[in-house]
């Protein structure tokens, strides 16, 4: 890992990255969204990350927390849902956790990115295995120590790997047997996080 | 799927201002989300807001009014409002009695309200929740997000909208409400998947000639799938999946409910059916509401949900009620 600080412009633009990827497969989440949940989560995620990116484009913010923290306050207020106030959580706590620093080193973002994903655990009430974003999320951190690129890996392989699994928690989880055999879409909006983390920082 | 729409982006604010257009005694505000009684704050009046993803109207927004709900949030197709729509509903309503929320256990509401509740709180208004989980058909709350708030939704608002009408204290309206959500069981089936606007092509998969048992109303497939069933035979079905699960203790409330796109004629038909079964286990109905009131857009199908009407409930519910989408009494 580079000790090359990450400033607010390269947050922005990891926002931007994002909402763009998500733009690009909103038909995809909603299709995965269809057999197991109820066929928004791409719509859902598009409004939401449409707004992040109007808001950081009206009044950019300064330091890489503002950015986050500004980022997972639109998520929380456009979102709705399960996904609205677990991505907001996401963001907001890394950003908080970021402080406001100038810069900050890829160590500190994968530190303040473990908490921001613990406390999506928490609020969720969910852990590993349960067919959750988290199953992308928890990854992706554990391998951002190795590269940006090998947690946008790392993220993929956790959603994809989500297939096989029984829903716990969310709306799959009142399929039962029957989530098993769909890739969870929450995993795979996850994994988009950090392809753009990826593609920003490449 | 031909849908009676402009684009699938606008249907919920176009939806909103068709009611406002519709309904004068409220204050629809189209942009922040919320609809609230004219008359709010009503003074000395603990207020009830509620709120849930669009598509199960009348749910909620048509209920509210005097009687029942003080204000609702609609959010997204399927989706829960968010957090800013109810600190929005609850500061237009809350007259210093406190505010209770009333939240069916989902995921996304249970958050999004939680949430709401804190900033609420963090503005001065008192506020309590309950949360609605009546759907039998979720059996393994370990390995699930629990039982979903179903029908007896519509039970909760208007027993606790009674109360709080009547000046009832936010703990006593709190207490009630949580009453009937314990005293309440449901279960619903499902004749065919519904279609989302975003989505515009049905939700899963249902070939001709099969149902699903055990439906939520998210348009998610239920716990398992049959060949089609009669009438009868799909009120054996939920109203013995209801009274395997809890006996209800004297009169019941009976809401036979339809999913959107099954006509009345069929609803009363299956009424008929649910009476019959009600009448074979010896559990008697001392009230019977049949019509669409808590839909999954344009499903076909039926749930049944039983509340255990004891003389204080059954008083609260024979109250007069003056909502959109409930209306009796004065």
């Amino acid at each position: 890992m580079t000790e090359t600080a990450l400033d607010a412009a390269l947050f922005i633009r990891w926002m931007q990255a994002a909402a763009a990827l998500v733009d690009r497969e909103a038909e995809r989440l909603t299709e995965l969204d269809s057999p197991i949940g109820d066929a928004d989560h791409g719509s859902n995620l598009q409004r939401g990350f449409t707004a992040v990116a109007k808001a950081l484009e009206a009044e950019p913010p300064v330091t890489p927390g503002a950015v986050l923290t500004t980022a997972g306050r639109q998520l929380i207020s456009t979102v709705g849902g399960a996904s609205g106030p677990l991505y907001g959580t996401l963001l907001r706590r890394t950003g908080k956790a970021l402080g406001d620093a100038p810069g900050v080193t890829a160590e500190e973002l994968r530190a303040a990115l473990r908490g921001g994903v613990d406390a999506v655990a928490q609020l969720g009430g969910s852990a590993v295995g349960d067919k959750t974003m988290l199953d992308a999320l928890d990854p992706a951190v554990e391998a951002l120590a190795t590269s940006f690129a090998a947690a946008a890996e790392a993220a993929e392989k956790g959603a994809v790997d989500t297939t096989p699994l029984q829903a716990r928690k969310g709306r799959a989880s009142y399929l039962g047997e029957r989530s098993k055999g769909h890739q969870d879409p929450g995993a795979t909006s996850s994994a988009l996080l950090f392809a753009a983390l990826a593609e920003v920082t490449a | 799927m031909k849908m009676l729409m402009n684009v699938p982006e606008s249907v919920v604010a176009d939806a909103l201002r068709g009611m406002g257009a519709a309904h004068p005694e409220l204050v629809v505000d189209v942009e922040g989300r919320v609809v609230v009684r004219r008359d709010a704050p009503v003074a000395g009046k603990v207020a009830l807001v509620s709120g849930g993803g669009s598509g199960h109207e009348p749910l909620h927004g048509g209920f509210v009014g005097p009687g029942m709900l003080d204000a609702a949030c609609p959010g997204e197709v399927f989706t829960s409002p968010v957090p800013d729509q109810m600190v929005r509903a609850a500061a237009a309503v809350d007259s210093g009695q406190g505010v209770l929320f009333i939240v069916k256990n989902y995921t996304g509401d249970v958050l999004n309200f939680q949430m709401a509740a804190e900033l609420a709180e963090d503005e001065g208004v008192q506020v309590a929740t309950v949360l609605v989980n009546d759907d039998v058909a979720v059996t393994d709350s370990t390995f699930t997000a629990g039982r979903r708030g179903t029908g007896a939704t519509l039970f909760v608002e208007k027993v606790a909208g009674a109360a709080a009408e009547e000046g009832q204290p936010l703990e006593r309206v709190e207490a009630v409400a949580r009453q009937v959500v314990e005293t309440s069981r449901s279960f619903g089936v499902a004749l065919s998947a519904c279609t989302t606007p975003s989505k515009g092509s049905p939700t899963f998969d249902l070939p001709a000639g099969e149902l699903e048992l055990g439906i939520g109303i998210h348009g998610e497939p239920g716990r398992e799938r049959r060949p089609m069933m009669t009438s009868g035979e799909i009120a054996d079905a939920a109203v013995g999946a209801i009274l395997d699960d809890w006996r209800p203790a004297g009169p019941v409330l009976a809401l036979v409910n339809g999913m959107g796109a099954t006509p009345l004629l069929e609803l009363y038909g299956f009424n008929a059916e649910v009476h019959r079964v009600l009448g074979e286990r010896g559990v008697p109905v001392a009230r019977t509401l049949v019509g669409n009131y808590v839909t999954s857009l344009d499903m076909a199908g039926a749930s049944v949900t039983l509340c255990q009407a004891d003389e204080e409930v059954l008083r609260l519910w024979d109250a007069p009620v003056q909502t959109p989408g409930l209306r009796w009494g004065r």
